[in-house]
């Protein structure tokens, strides 16, 4: 018998080969016309481990190495457009790229979104404010290079910088490195990347490929990306009786709750996100108790998937013209949306329009501003209105403007361009937001801490909250007893960006969904809708206990009532709070009139994939 | 080029014992079935072996490498005496059916001797052997990497393959020295085989350092075949008029069993 490793009793693939974990794929998507993305081959690329050390080095990869393909490792810095578009042309000799991510946000900014985001889906086209179209007038996005929507043949990871990155910069100084114009000899350090990916072409090809009716064995080779839209009402209003409701009169008070970057399944989206919607959610918390004196309703409503081309809200208008919806569009009397409220060193916040809408005299954008600009005297935050002739910014409330005009406003933290360096990127994080915790503060205690970024959430959510109070008819004297609770928006906050499981958040959860919390920051991404996406799970969690009420009955009757009275009301069991020093919770039942409905592109309902 | 590794060490390994096969063994059936009979008594040591070991490995402290060390140098000493056990099993096993053979046959003479049924049974041995030895190894070296990233030796699978076939020969050279011993009640052969099997086993002890483990196996192997020569009735004069195509007994038996 032979005893060829008893030194190291290591199998001999452990000789072989290193495992890199922590790493994150780019993925292929498809849109009506192009596929974007990068995707691997069926049994994965192997490469050379090439470190670029600068734009010059790429000589190296792209003409002179003498092993060619290349897996070119970038550090952060050299992770630009430039650099990406001559690794993508020189695709013979790339074997794949991996990005190193770094331990900080860089300076300068870095959004690998294009510059005119959801340029072709909005309403701004050749037949409704041509000049406004394609970003003529404002480019929102200035940072933006594009490279989330190019399509690559190799395979792009991006590397946490650990230990494992180490390893492989040590493997390549020691074997590949060209010292002093040598070749480098065999054997190298080598690298094999996999991500192979079905999806190819347009969504056209790919849906006709997944639905071959005569196999016995159907491969879906690409799911649409969805999920749900949350939405809850200060009145209860019926859900099954779909269509227009007579007398209703609704305020939408709307949020975005996803977000995206390069890479798979990462998207932190502090300021592009996660404001916008705990300013939502802290404001309908402080409108609990307001909602006996008004006379409109208000209507919250958090989209998902609007960083896709509008998934969220274009399913909400094509379900209210269908009568697929609660409600029709003529209920709807104006929009307030809540965009990117993340507020700098100066606190002030813009009220976009619609320029072509408000030319027409039906819609009385004024009286919203001039709401608006009443619920904010009196605090830390300052409200103004652009130009009256710069367009909207990609925003939910475009798609309602194509249906037909409404009045309404985003509250955003720009005045032109964007002022988020890290827009739609893995960047937009709680460093961004400068969301800093000493570090010597434990879990506990940094859920408690008073950031600047909770202060002025507190207030921009107070001013939204009064705003809508005054829209939805609520008399100006009242206006001062609305105020949201800062003690919500700073676990709301430390939840999706720091991380979603803690004490605040356990307490919301029904028990059987506890697990679905996840000890890091909440990822944004809206993923494919056979999967339940953490935003829209948190997001409808937190407003039913935000905006609902307790109701005094035992498990199993809470369990009965959500079936019996499921028109009007949605119940959940809750785990509660923790008992001082034991395990046991104090579970309850809450009462609310949150909802989901679906979030996938009308397309898939429509079955039209080229539009 | 890993594919040239993979193929290279392939050959390497199982060149020999294979061009043996096919020159003197395929086209008798009955020594095909010795063979193959040979090879699985080999599987069944390794199993028992392979149960003793894997229970004792369970029980014991998996954190101390020197009892792991330990373990594994009585796991190859206990492999090693197992095999020799089922070999001298074999060797019954044979005699036994060798007489029922005669029995049945319509020939007075025995349709196979001894002498090639000690061969052909360590040959099978000795493939059996040969690839529990490398066919893992051969797996890892056909993927796109190769040995070398924490610094191991680059010739791990050249050695491997080496190894293999010095074992597979050995094996056979036991074979064939075990089974004439056995006849002739010549104990200390027997012995002595097992001593220089257990000596290669633990020779192995010393990768990675490949030149004190291939070296001292070579000369083991070259010793053992002039060795075996010599129990096969072979002689340096029956050698040469071999070599020089004039043995005409030789060159007869082709067509007869002998």
């Amino acid at each position: 018998m032979i005893c060829s490793y008893c030194v190291s009793s290591n199998s001999v693939g452990n000789k072989i080969y290193i495992n890199l974990n922590e790493t994150f794929p780019c993925v292929r998507l498809l849109n009506a016309t192009h596929q974007i993305g990068c995707q691997s081959s069926f049994a994965g690329d192997v490469g050379v481990v090439h470190l670029l050390e600068s734009e010059e080095n790429l000589d190296w990869v792209l003409g002179s190495g003498p092993n060619p393909p290349y897996m070119v490792i970038l550090e952060s810095t050299l992770f630009t457009r430039p650099i990406m578009m001559k690794l993508k042309h020189g695709s013979q000799r790339v074997a794949g790229v991996v990005v190193v991510e770094p331990t900080t946000n860089p300076p300068d900014g870095f959004s690998p979104h294009t510059s005119c985001p959801n340029e072709n889906t909005g309403v701004y086209s050749e037949s409704y404010g041509p000049s406004y179209a394609h970003c003529n007038v404002t480019v929102w996005n200035p940072l933006g290079t594009g490279l989330s929507y190019e399509e690559f043949d190799f395979p792009i990871f991006s590397m946490k910088d650990s230990n494992d990155t180490e390893v492989l910069r040590r493997c390549y100084r020691e074997h590949n490195r060209a010292v002093n114009g040598s070749t480098p000899q065999y054997p190298l350090c080598a690298m094999q990347l996999f991500s192979h990916m079905s999806a190819v072409r347009d969504t056209a090809t790919c849906m006709r490929r997944s639905e071959i009716p005569f196999s016995l064995t159907p491969e879906e080779v690409c799911d649409p990306l969805g999920d749900e839209n949350v939405w809850a009402s200060t009145k209860p209003l019926n859900n099954t009786a779909k269509g227009h409701k007579e007398g209703e009169s609704v305020v939408i008070a709307a949020a975005k709750m996803d977000s995206r970057s390069f890479f798979f399944d990462v998207a932190p989206g502090a300021d592009g996100t996660a404001t916008g919607l705990v300013a939502l959610l802290a404001a309908a918390n402080a409108l609990r108790n307001a909602t006996a004196e008004l006379n409109r309703t208000i209507l919250y409503t958090f989209f998902h998937g609007e960083t896709f081309d509008y998934i969220g809200s274009s399913r909400m208008v094509y379900d209210m013209e269908n009568n697929q919806f609660a409600l029709d569009l003529d209920n709807v009397h104006s929009i307030l949306e809540v965009g990117q409220v993340a507020l700098g060193s100066n606190s002030r916040l813009w009220l976009h329009s619609d320029p072509v809408s408000r030319r027409n005299s039906s819609v009385n954008v004024e009286k919203l501003a001039s709401n608006l600009h009443l619920a904010a005297a009196g605090l830390n935050i300052s409200l103004e209105e652009p130009n009256v002739t710069q367009p909207l910014p990609p925003s939910s409330l475009q798609r309602f403007l194509r249906a037909r005009p409404i009045p309404g406003v985003v509250i955003e933290n720009h005045q032109a361009s964007f002022t988020n360096k890290y827009y739609q990127s893995i960047f937009d994080n709680a460093e961004s937001l400068q969301l800093n915790y000493s570090p010597n503060l434990t879990a506990e205690e940094q859920l408690e801490f008073v950031t600047d970024a909770a202060k002025n959430l507190t207030e921009v959510a107070t001013a939204v909250a009064r705003g809508l109070y005054l829209q939805a008819g609520g008399h100006p004297a009242g206006m001062n007893a609305v105020q949201a609770d800062s003690r919500l928006v700073r676990p709301m906050l430390y939840t999706f960006l720091v991380r979603g499981k803690n004490s605040w958040s356990e307490q919301l959860v029904s028990p059987e969904l506890a697990s679905q919390l996840k000890d890091r920051p909440t990822n944004f991404y809206i993923g494919v809708h056979q999967q339940m996406s953490e935003p829209r799970f948190m997001v409808q969690t937190i407003l039913a206990n935000l905006t609902g009420t307790i109701v005094n009955v035992t498990k199993e009757n809470c369990q009965k009532q959500k079936e019996d009275e499921e028109d009007l009301y949605y119940y959940q069991w809750v785990q509660g709070p923790l008992r001082p020093n034991s395990t046991e919770r104090d579970s309850f039942c809450v009462r609310s009139g949150v909802r989901r409905f679906a979030a996938k592109s009308p397309a898939f309902v429509l079955r039209e994939y080229t539009s | 080029m890993t594919a040239a590794v993979f193929f290279g060490c392939t050959f390497i390994a199982f060149g020999p014992a294979i061009s043996l096969f096919l020159f003197t063994i395929a086209r008798e059936p009955l020594r095909v079935i010795f063979l193959i009979a040979g090879a699985f008594f080999w599987l069944v040591s390794l199993l028992l072996s392979s149960l003793v070991w894997f229970i004792s490995v369970q029980i014991s402290n998996k954190e101390s490498a020197a009892q792991q060390k330990g373990l594994l140098i009585f796991g190859v000493v206990l492999s090693v005496l197992l095999q020799e056990t089922f070999r001298f099993g074999y060797y019954k096993l044979l005699k036994k059916a060798n007489e029922g053979l005669l029995t049945l046959s319509q020939e007075e003479t025995m349709p196979i001797s001894i002498r090639q049924l000690a061969y052909v049974s360590g040959l099978g041995f000795g493939f059996m052997s040969g690839a529990f030895s490398v066919v893992n190894i051969l797996a890892d070296s056909a993927g796109p990497g190769t040995i070398g990233i924490h610094g191991d030796s680059q010739h791990y699978f050249l050695s491997s393959a080496f190894m293999t076939m010095a074992i597979i020969l050995l094996h056979m050279f036991w074979g064939v020295v075990f089974f004439d011993a056995c006849e002739k009640r010549c104990w200390w052969a027997v012995g002595l085989v097992v001593i220089v099997h257990l000596l290669v086993s633990c020779l192995t002890f010393q990768n990675p350092d490949y030149t004190a483990t291939l070296v001292p196996a070579y000369v083991i192997l070259f010793g053992m075949g002039v060795w075996a020569f010599y129990t096969a009735g072979g002689s340096l004069r029956n050698l040469k008029l071999c070599l020089t195509c004039k043995d005409k007994d030789f060159l007869l038996s082709n067509h007869r069993p002998r």
